[in-house]
């Protein structure tokens, strides 16, 4: 990593990396006596890969959770695009721009792979009850409109052969697919994937590692992911968190972290004496 | 061999968003919709207009409302018997109230009182769920129940406690009261179906119905992707309760004429309405009609073999008609527990291929 200023830096792939796009200040999240999370910070740039690695159990879904608004924090900030976020509904977090997919799946099952891509547009949808009744007009013009954006994301995804069958059909590295494209079609500022790639074979984990740079390249969408092969998150992420149980043990590129003293004993343990 | 999507090549997402998107099963629409139009208004008389017609359109519209809320929302409702109660009693009360409006701002208005009284009981629907919700609609309907027999405003101070039509005319037709002909009934009740079906269908295939369905698959995804679960949740006790208030309006003042509110909106209105849905198909505007029909046909084609072929008793044969029906229930459920609507589906996904195999 090159020198990191206010403005970004440039990425060991020479892309440019922008500024500040979501900053997690001194947070702590608890469950009862129990502490998930604690005194943790880091940023978010725009334009970055972020992975948040850990051992089980070490508070990274909670994080997630955390960040898409589903948990409240007891302690601590979250600053979005420059402003410190109120506390919120996690729907409103949606509408804010935060997308994310699921560790297991969490698909619409009754409904089918278009139409669920389509409710990943819900937000940028307006028509109203009334128009939505009579449908001719506006409510079927914006239909179309945002159709033809799902569309899109369908051709990009390459899951058009099954545009129309229900989800619950799928097998489960579509249904991984699917969900994405159902975050994506949301047009997110910062997208969430929780372990995109957990149960997948060689082959369809290569296809979402290229889904995800794609991603990240052609719609220069801000992404932090979960991910527990080492070997993905290395090549993919510009820059990484480690956590253990609920504390943050390291911070960096790939490199860094790697060579992180901490990192090593969390992740392989350390002799005793 | 007609029905094929080969060939039929849709070049705009309108075309292939429509409701049939094949040609064979739009004629077959436009083909039911003639028959019903202009047709059957003709042939009707009485026998099949109170037996058979009537009550098939208004539990049909009583069934897509209902099928909103369950089949496309998720929240199961048993209180059914009392909103349509709610839409009886504001039509008789707007009807006694304002003799010179239309019958058919009546009805509509009926079921708009009837949505405000479905968003107060649906309220609890944001913390409860499944069977818990259905016992706190349960006591909606005892508590409306209770309340149109306790208090005489609702019926005018009548006598008897009940509820009486007036005779209301619609372009000179009597549609209400006693020298109502069966094909005024008819053309009144379907003309309100026809248009309340396909305000369902555009409600259920655009955003509102997908967040429906976000709802009832899985809650907590679809509010992290935006869904507001209370408005979303209330919207569809709204519109669902719209809907059965209009049947509840039309079951009263066109089709009984004279009702009484625990006899004609008890809780066993509730089940059957409930039992129209899940046997038609929950989550599907077809499922709806087809349950409908089922229910309602079915007891009147038992009487008819059993009585009038067979010539047993009546009594007799009510009695083993309660059981056939129910008995046939049972058997639906275990067969095809996603209902008539699935068998519907199936049966088009062989059409689509007959007589290949493959």
């Amino acid at each position: 990593m090159n020198v990191m200023t206010p403005e970004g830096y440039v990425a060991a792939d020479g892309r440019r990396i922008g500024p500040v796009l979501m900053e997690m200040k001194n947070i702590t999240l608890r469950f009862g006596g129990v502490k998930a999370i604690t005194d943790i910070s880091f940023e978010i740039r725009e334009g970055e890969i972020r992975a948040i690695i850990g051992p089980n159990g070490a508070g990274k879904s909670s994080m997630l959770n955390v960040i898409s608004g589903f948990y409240v924090p007891q302690e601590g900030e979250v600053w979005f695009r420059g402003a410190k976020r109120p506390p919120m509904k996690p729907y409103q977090v949606a509408r804010q721009g935060i997308a994310r997919t699921f560790q297991n799946i969490a698909l619409f099952d009754g409904m089918s792979v278009l139409d669920n891509i389509m409710t990943g547009r819900l937000t940028l949808m307006r028509s109203g009850l009334l128009s939505q009744a009579i449908w001719w007009g506006g409510a079927e013009k914006e239909e179309t409109a945002h159709r033809e954006k799902v569309e899109k994301i369908i051709d990009f995804l390459e899951i058009q052969n099954i545009r129309k069958t229900p989800v619950g059909r799928l097998p489960y590295g579509l249904k991984k697919r699917v969900e994405l494209a159902r975050a994506l079609a949301a047009e997110p500022k910062l997208l969430l994937l929780d372990e995109p790639m957990a149960g997948m074979n060689v082959e369809e984990k290569e296809d979402m590692c290229r889904f995800i740079l794609d991603v990240n390249d052609e719609f220069g969408t801000t992404i932090a992911l979960i991910e527990h092969d080492m070997g993905v998150v290395m090549d993919l992420s510009d820059r990484v968190v480690v956590m253990d149980y609920g504390k943050k043990i390291g911070d960096g590129t790939p490199d860094e972290v790697r060579s992180n003293p901490d990192v090593i004993n969390a992740y392989l343990g350390v002799a005793h004496e | 061999m007609f029905y094929r999507e080969a060939g039929d090549f849709k070049t705009r997402y309108v075309d292939d968003s429509q409701t049939f998107p094949i040609r064979f099963d739009r004629w077959r629409y436009y083909a039911v919709l003639a028959v019903a139009f202009g047709i059957v208004p003709f042939l009707i008389n009485d026998y099949w207009a109170n037996a058979v017609f009537v009550p098939f359109l208004i539990y049909s519209i009583a069934a897509i409302g209902l099928n909103i809320l369950t089949g496309y929302c998720g929240q199961v409702s048993l209180g059914t018997g009392g909103f349509m109660a709610v839409g009886a009693y504001a039509c008789y009360k707007l009807m006694t109230a304002f003799p010179e409006v239309s019958i058919l701002i009546h009805v509509l208005l009926a079921g708009g009182v009837t949505a405000l009284v479905g968003v107060l009981f649906g309220l609890p629907s944001l913390r409860i769920k499944g069977f818990y919700l259905a016992v706190a609609t349960l006591a909606a309907q005892f508590f409306l129940v209770w309340l149109f027999n306790k208090v005489p405003w609702f019926y005018n101070y009548s006598a008897s406690g009940q509820i009486n039509a007036p005779e209301r005319t619609i372009f000179g037709q009597a549609v209400t009261g006693a020298a109502t002909t069966p094909a005024a009934k008819y053309l009144f009740c379907l003309v309100i179906l026809f248009a309340l079906a396909w305000l369902a269908r555009n409600l259920t295939r655009g955003t509102i119905g997908r967040k429906w369905m976000a709802i009832r698959d899985m809650d907590i995804a679809a509010e992290i992707i935006g869904v507001n679960p209370l408005t979303t949740k209330l919207s569809a006790f709204a519109v669902s309760s719209f809907f059965i208030g209009v049947a509840g309006a039309l079951f009263f003042a066109v089709y009984l004429g004279a009702a009484e509110v625990g006899e004609a909106f008890g809780i066993q209105k509730s089940f059957l309405v409930l039992f129209m849905v899940i046997i038609g198909g929950l989550g599907s505007i077809f499922g709806s009609f087809a349950g409908a029909a089922f229910l309602v046909l079915m007891p009147v084609l038992l009487k008819n073999l059993l009585v009038g072929t067979l010539g047993w008793p009546t009594d007799l044969a009510a009695h083993i008609e309660l059981m056939i029906v129910g008995g046939l229930i049972v058997l639906f459920l275990i067969v095809e527990p996603h209902g008539l609507a699935q068998l519907w589906r199936l049966a088009k996904e062989k059409l689509r291929l007959w007589p290949f195999p493959h």
